[in-house]
């Protein structure tokens, strides 16, 4: 099971990856967010896929009788969702904000803060 | 998974914690408060600034009671919600994080202070103040945390509380600066975050403790310098090291200068921090194999931080080049991993914190008396300010690495280290760092002090006359510490020594997380 996961995070990866080396904004921000996925997908995985148990241990017990899902990489990918889709809000209107503020979705376009035609500093007095 | 071992049983504490013990946690916990009190009083403007300044004031004693205790006793350990570690969250302070968290308070401290003056009514009602306190509770949480997961968490918290600082104004070089530092450091995080599901999947443990201890028994096993090359790329993108650095020239020169003074201080620190922590305390094979590595992006990072700053006309563009050749002298004691190097990195860290804030700060007090950011256009500072272009030259030195400054003495032990460990080439590259800065620095000194005046009468209308006091007093209250490190550095080297020493062997910091022995 984890070797289908694997290969799905992999095909995750390589459309994230391929999105971010574009020129345009706003290809690159959903690649962030589909790279983001493949992250999550990669904590899930990680912590191995189990049985559909869920990890509770009865009352009169001190210990899981059996194998039961990993609750802990569910914590952190939950944790992960959390921070990565408030970014993924910010950047976006981030985003929207310096096409209307630059007139460009380009990163070659995109030069107010490191003119080009920059000048040297001076040689002498 | 570990939590069904029969040894896991009786995995919670008994008897209440020790009173002294909150110290671990108290800088976060009175960050994050501050921050929520910052944003219910929004509405009394004018005072926002006295709040952040107190409440700054009472981080920086908790976090210098902290390292007291640290020094005193050895690495203080908190478990959150009473789990035995590794099961519960631990806070784990030792020298190395609580002196940062010291240093970064500090120059947090100073930094609202001279906000005062920097940050306009718009600022305020934006929440400059709520989002400086929680950028500092994910500094702080981010120096103090012992657990790799909630270290991400402290990354993310610290980042997007920077988003926010960064934006602030909202013109059009702010945001394109912020779309790069965004994305990129977005990056970043996710590589980190990767790093730790693969860390994840093979020790089944996110404590940091926990995995130094599991490391060897895992070496044979498990794809540990995958993980650790993963670290070193992820932290090396927040340090800005040299091939993934490009955001951080684009964006530190546009915000407010008290932020970009708080950026250019305190954040490239927390990769450092990170690196020394995942590289020289987790994995210390991966890093000896990958130090060759390591010693050329030093080396690169380095030459090509200063000959970018050599290019510049807007001077706080050039102190962005001078942070990034400032992180690649710093990863010159990650590459070489000797005690004297690792502590020379420290020290240097620690000397960076407070000249890159000094030096943005001063950018700003000369655009208030020469009246521009260009060195083209400012002349004439040292005839109305005698006082400023002495300070100036402090800082300069202390930047340049010259005596009386800070940054002569970490540079001599890095310098010394990596002489010892036969690396010429890196030990070169220092030198040449501190003699090509110093052309740098000895520029903007000749050309904006010593130079007459370039523009006759009022030059620009938009900056606002301050008091003289309101533009020394935070430049003063920088320099001192600066000064006094140049000048009696025993008592820093010897907690540097112990820091590096707390790193370098983890018993006491695995013994503070474990007190009962152990897994």
């Amino acid at each position: 099971m984890e070797a289908v996961f694997s290969l799905l995070v992999a095909l995750f990866f390589g459309v994230g990856i391929y999105l971010i080396l574009s020129r345009h904004v706003i290809r690159i921000v959903l690649g962030i967010a589909i790279f983001g996925n493949a992250v999550n997908l990669l904590i899930f995985t990680s912590g191995r896929i189990m049985r559909e148990t869920a990890p509770i241990i009865p009352g009169n017990l001190d210990l899981l009788p059996g194998p039961a899902a990993n609750p802990l990489p569910q914590a952190l990918i939950l944790t992960a969702i959390v921070i990565s889709f408030s970014f993924f809000a910010f950047i976006l209107v981030l985003a929207y904000r310096a096409y209307q503020e630059i007139g460009v979705d380009d990163t070659i376009g995109m030069r107010i803060s490191e003119p080009r035609d920059d000048a040297l500093p001076p040689m002498g007095y | 998974m570990a939590a069904t071992d029969p040894g896991a049983l009786g995995a919670v504490l008994s008897g209440p914690v020790a009173s002294g013990d909150w110290l671990v946690i108290a800088p976060v916990v009175i960050a994050i408060a501050a921050g929520a009190l910052l944003l219910m009083l929004r509405h009394h403007l004018r005072w926002q600034a006295a709040y952040a300044s107190g409440c700054l004031l009472l981080m920086l004693a908790a976090n210098a009671a902290l390292l007291v205790r640290v020094l005193s006793d050895g690495p203080l350990v908190m478990t959150m919600g009473r789990w035995l570690p590794p099961f519960g969250i631990s806070f784990a302070a030792d020298a190395l994080g609580a002196s940062f968290a010291v240093v970064a308070t500090f120059v947090a401290l100073i930094c609202a202070l001279s906000s005062a003056r920097d940050i306009d009514t718009t600022g305020r009602r934006y929440g400059f103040y709520p989002f400086l306190m929680l950028m500092m509770a994910g500094v702080n949480g981010a120096f103090l945390t012992g657990d790799i997961f909630n270290l991400y968490v402290w990354f993310e918290v610290f980042l997007i509380a920077s988003f926010g600082l960064l934006i602030l104004g909202s013109e059009p070089a702010q945001i394109d600066g912020a779309t790069k530092y965004g994305i990129l450091n977005l990056l970043a995080t996710a590589l980190f975050l990767i790093a730790t599901a693969y860390l994840y999947g093979a020790f089944g443990t996110l404590n940091m403790a926990d995995i130094a201890v599991k490391a060897a028994g895992l070496r044979g096993s498990a794809p540990l310098m995958t993980i650790a090359t993963l670290y070193l790329l992820a932290f090396g993108m927040k340090a800005a090291a040299f091939p993934v650095n490009f955001w951080l020239p684009a964006a530190y020169h546009t915000p407010r200068l008290v932020t970009a003074a708080l950026f250019g201080g305190l954040l490239t620190k927390i990769g450092v921090y990170a690196l020394l922590r995942s590289l020289v305390m987790i994995f210390p094979v991966e890093r000896a194999a990958l130090s060759e590595v390591i010693e050329w992006v030093a080396i690169l990072t380095m030459i090509c931080g200063v000959m970018g700053a050599l290019a510049q006309t807007d001077v706080r563009r050039m102190f962005g080049f001078l942070v990034i050749s400032g992180v690649g002298i710093m990863l010159a004691g990650l590459a070489l991993g000797s005690p004297l190097g690792v502590s020379g990195t420290i020290l240097y860290a620690v000397h960076s914190m407070l000249v890159m804030s000094a030096l943005y700060l001063l950018a700003g007090a000369m655009r208030e008396m020469g009246g521009s950011f260009l060195l083209t256009e400012l002349g004439g500072i040292y005839r109305k300010s005698t006082f400023l272009t002495a300070v100036a030259l402090l800082i300069f030195l202390a930047a340049a690495g010259l005596p009386p400054g800070s940054g002569l003495w970490p540079k001599v032990m890095l310098a010394k280290a990596a002489i010892d460990g036969g690396g010429w080439l890196l030990a070169g590259a220092i030198l040449a760092t501190g003699f090509m800065t110093s052309i740098a620095l000895g520029r903007v000194f000749v050309l904006a002090f010593w130079r007459d005046a370039q523009k006759a009468g009022p030059v620009d209308s938009t900056i606002k006359s301050v008091p003289r006091l309101a533009i020394y007093a935070p430049l003063v209250s920088l320099t001192i510490p600066i000064v006094v490190l140049g000048i009696i550095p025993e008592q820093f080297i010897r907690i540097a020594e112990l820091a590096s020493a707390g790193l370098i062997d983890v018993t006491a910091y695995v013994r503070a997380v474990f007190p009962a022995g152990g897994s």
